[in-house]
């Protein structure tokens, strides 16, 4: 009789293992604090960005419970030293619980960020109607931070990466937004742009790319605003697609890989954050949030908004993947745009 | 190989040290010190004049490297083409003003 042997074979790693680059640089990256808590209270959204790392759409209805919203809120209030508080999606306006959430967030003294599209404002909420032109007064009152995604000065990049349509509206937002006073000197209203490169490239400097927006949007459409963020694209979830489909994927990571930078390494976001999913499971990061690679604290236990632990969270490893290239190239990136 | 121009072939660029690697690393170093830095002209700047002499000179791998290039130092597809009509009214300006030499020539030969 003849016995059949399975060999378990592990799989080859990756070409693109990230934890195999840092430890063969020798670098390491626990985290250092939680300074900002990221909550992404849902994936709906009045867009469709072809390069959106959260498949976000007017199709999408996963929501932060009311009891995630509370327990947000209560770890915020629990914990001085969480002095951020950054509300993404989807657009999150649309969230049932939005309004009340940044209320008490802000009477909680915290600051507030909001990752706000511009276009929602004027489209409204794309399942029930609801108006949204409230939001500018809205924010204002509250005194948040606006940070709006806008890939380019001109509308060919920004209407081929956000949807036809959308920097016309966008400019209309930004308008409303400046009347307010958002993005004037002085106003301590702070209206701050994200670029995103518009297909499988890195970001250009800062900097420069900055000052070109503020000459550009000053002197064609008179509109200002304060800082300008600029963002690789992650290759994961619709951006990934796209580069399967379009054959650039691998491109895309070697070149991610050659622009490898280890002091962009050692400001990566995940060291001073923490992102809570629409189900309050606790993340690394938004990126991570999407692979649903949850955050473990030192024992493997996943983390949760539900049972949450500072000094748990802060003695977590963090988990990385072939996509946390995309924070450390050039000039590194992250939700503050780049990281040296 | 089916074709004389593969675009994976661009990567193969740093295998032009093989069997002259003091002048490949001279090259490179030269060429890093030119394209890769801000200087007199920003790094756009340099992006946009590669572009256009990629065009006049019909190289298909620095025409792919350099669209990229000029993406990721920020320039807009309104400069690109500008660029590259730079290099098309160049190429026609030189054609055209040697016609000078054919009416010089001409005058020479006719009585």
């Amino acid at each position: 009789m003849r016995t059949v042997v399975q060999l378990k074979v592990a799989p080859p790693p990756s070409k693109y293992d990230f934890e195999g680059l840092l430890r063969a640089r020798r670098i390491d990256l626990p985290p250092i604090s939680i300074d900002t808590l990221q909550v992404n209270i849902t994936k709906l959204c009045n867009q469709v960005c072809r390069h959106c790392h959260v498949d976000a759409s007017p199709a999408r209805r996963e929501m932060l419970s009311p009891d995630g919203v509370a327990k947000c809120l209560e770890v915020l209030e629990r914990h001085p030293q969480i002095t951020k508080l950054d509300i993404t999606g989807g657009a999150p306006e649309l969230h049932p619980g939005f309004d009340a959430f940044v209320e008490r967030a802000v009477a909680l003294r915290k600051h507030v960020m909001v990752r706000h599209n511009l276009t929602v404002q004027l489209d409204g909420h794309p399942q029930t109607g609801e108006n949204k032109e409230y939001l500018p007064r809205f924010f204002a009152k509250n005194r948040v931070e606006v940070i709006s995604s806008l890939p380019y000065y001109q509308e060919y990049f920004t209407d081929a990466q956000r949807g036809s349509g959308v920097f016309k509206k966008s400019m209309e937002a930004m308008k409303r937004l400046n009347t307010l006073g958002y993005g004037v000197e002085g106003s301590g209203l702070a209206l701050n742009l994200v670029y995103n490169p518009v297909g499988p490239y890195l970001p250009a400097a800062q900097a420069g790319l900055e000052a070109d927006y503020k000459r550009e949007l000053k002197d064609k459409f008179g509109l200002v605003f304060n800082r300008l963020y600029t963002i690789t694209n992650m290759p994961i979830n619709r951006f990934k697609l796209h580069l399967d489909k379009s054959g650039q994927y691998e491109a895309y990571m070697e070149k991610l890989l050659a622009a490898f930078n280890p002091a962009a390494a050692e400001g990566v976001m995940c060291r001073s954050l923490i992102s809570v999913g629409h189900d309050g499971r606790v993340y690394d990061c938004d990126f991570n949030q999407m692979l649903e690679m949850d955050a473990v604290d030192a024992r493997g236990k996943a983390l949760s908004i539900f049972n949450f632990d500072f000094d748990r969270a802060l003695g977590r490893r963090i988990r990385f993947d072939d996509h946390c290239l995309g924070c450390t190239a050039g000039a590194g990136s992250s939700c503050g745009g780049a990281t040296i | 190989m089916s074709n004389y121009y593969e675009s994976e072939d661009l990567k193969k660029f740093g295998d032009i040290g093989q069997h002259a690697k003091g002048l490949a690393d001279a090259f490179f170093k030269y060429y890093g010190d030119v394209t890769g830095t801000d200087g007199a002209l920003s790094k756009r700047e340099k992006a946009l004049i590669a572009l256009a002499v990629s065009h006049a000179q019909q190289c298909p791998y620095c025409i792919d490297a350099y669209t990229t290039q000029c993406l990721e130092t920020g320039a807009n597809p309104e400069q690109m083409m500008e660029a590259v009509h730079v290099a098309a009214v160049m190429q026609a300006g030189i054609t055209l003003v040697h016609s000078v030499q054919m009416q010089n020539h001409l005058k020479k030969l006719v009585l």
